[in-house]
């Protein structure tokens, strides 16, 4: 737990709702710099690991560590409660399906929302910190539109803004361009190799294979629950070494020449 | 009818002092009726049937009693309890109870049709407790809602009218005290209404701008 260089280690994860059994034992671990892309059938427990890792869904068991320091549970072995979870929050962004950005705030005050009033960090700063997420993201002539009235992948730009303006040490997304029309996905997947390039620790659940195969450092592939193989994209999308991962691929070729029009 | 006019002119001052009546008297009722409002919501929509059941009995209970009836409860019924209040705690009390119950299921619905999603993220984001009721549930609660707390509010000021009935001297005391005065019933009472529509016009006017505020978000 002490190397430096690890900033996600996901040890024995378990998460059950009722009988179902959604996450079982699940373990890998990010390095600093990273992007993992999270793949698998849909109902296989993706989102659900996801929202794990910093506690929107309470694992059953296992653990979950951040730099180090376990999250959900305090050094004296019991549950935390919801202002130090809050606090361990902070350092983790995330981007979700359907943007979630906040309708009553500007773009603007979307991205500095969280850093001045939960943070506390000084407006000026982040303000100018702000304003250069939204040229990075290509949306400097936003800033003082409401999220109503977006794009959906103008929309999704804003979100991932808004999770870097947390200065978070570690990024989450959540099917990002799951819920965006087809020629919207292009404009979210620039900005999210963007981040990648510069050396971002992201996870990421996605469906978008050609993303996940020239981005990723490495794939973790999710079936029923659980983890069944992590590796290089290269490997696993010419070679894959399970029967259900080769069946998931062969699934999504043949969805990706159907789709083609 | 001019003279009666000038009889009611020469009131002025009680009008006034009814008219001011008037305004605190709802000002400070909806202020409270909202609050209060705020704590009964989550207690209908709690999972707990105890919780829910309660708050539940005491909003349809408040909906189906005429507001008159609850005001003579809250003035000449509750001493007999030993709870002795004045006509102006009696009418503020009896006001804010009985709408609170409305604001209630008002915020209720708001509450429930708002998307789950901008919620979480104020979690994933490190709100927690107050600061993300405040920061973030409630401005698009509010904003939603909005125009339908406003009508609720022009019902207020309406039924603070019954508040006469036990001598709190609001608007349409002043006005039946003018007219059993001189005997000027029709210039009394419909200058009091202009004075109700009055306070109904600036209620609308505060609708109006919230409205705008939410139709540039949507």
């Amino acid at each position: 737990m002490a190397e430096t260089s690890k900033v996600l280690d996901v040890a024995g994860v378990s998460k059950r709702f009722g009988d179902i059994e959604v996450l079982s034992d699940v373990s890998f671990q990010v390095d600093k710099g990273e992007t993992i892309c999270v793949l698998g059938p849909s109902g296989s427990g993706k989102s659900t690991l996801l929202r794990c890792i910093n506690w929107l869904e309470r694992p059953d068991a296992g653990q979950i560590y951040l730099n180090g320091e376990r999250i959900g549970i305090n050094n004296a072995g019991i549950v935390m409660g919801d202002r130090e979870l809050s606090k361990i929050r902070t350092r983790i962004g995330m981007v979700f399906q359907h943007f979630a950005l906040w309708p009553h705030l500007t773009v603007l005050q979307n991205l500095m929302e969280a850093p001045v009033q939960v943070q506390k960090r000084p407006k000026a700063e982040v303000y100018d910190e702000a304003l250069a997420l939204l040229a990075k993201v290509g949306l400097s002539d936003k800033r003082d539109a409401f999220p109503a009235k977006l794009s959906g992948g103008q929309k999704q730009r804003v979100g991932i803004a808004r999770a870097l303006a947390m200065r978070p040490d570690l990024l989450l997304f959540d099917e990002p361009t799951s819920a965006l029309d087809p020629e919207l996905v292009g404009e979210v997947l620039v900005v999210m190799r963007d981040l990648a390039r510069e050396g971002m620790t992201m996870v990421i659940v996605t469906h978008e294979m050609a993303f996940a195969r020239d981005a990723a450092t490495r794939v973790l592939f999710l079936d029923r629950g659980r983890a069944v193989e992590t590796g290089s994209p290269d490997r696993f999308f010419s070679n894959p070494e399970t029967e259900r991962a080769r069946q998931f691929l062969q699934r999504y070729a043949g969805d990706t020449a159907n789709n083609k029009r | 009818m001019i003279h009666d006019f000038g009889i009611v002119w020469g009131e002025r001052a009680l009008l006034l002092s009814g008219l001011v009546n008037t305004a605190i008297l709802s000002a400070l009722s909806a202020v409270a009726a909202l609050l209060l409002g705020f704590i009964v919501t989550p207690a209908l929509m709690s999972k707990r049937p105890a919780v829910s059941g309660a708050a539940r009995l005491f909003v349809d209970g408040m909906r189906c009693v005429p507001f008159l009836l609850f005001a003579y409860i809250v003035y000449y019924g509750f001493p007999s309890f030993g709870i002795r209040l004045d006509n102006w705690t009696s009418g503020l009390a009896a006001l804010t109870i009985y709408n609170a119950a409305y604001m209630a299921e008002i915020l209720r619905g708001a509450w429930a049709v708002q998307p789950r999603e901008p919620i979480e993220a104020g979690i994933a984001f490190g709100f927690s407790d107050i600061r993300l009721f405040r920061r973030i549930i409630l401005p698009p609660l509010l904003l939603s809602a909005g125009p339908v707390i406003g009508n609720q509010m022009i019902q207020i000021i309406k039924d603070s009218a019954f508040l006469s009935i036990i001598a709190l001297p609001e608007l349409t005391h002043a006005a039946s005290s003018i007219q059993s005065r001189h005997y000027v019933p029709f210039a009394a009472f419909i200058t009091a209404v202009f004075l109700y529509w009055g306070l109904c016009l600036i209620i609308e006017a505060g609708v109006g701008s919230i409205g705008r505020v939410a139709e540039a978000r949507r």
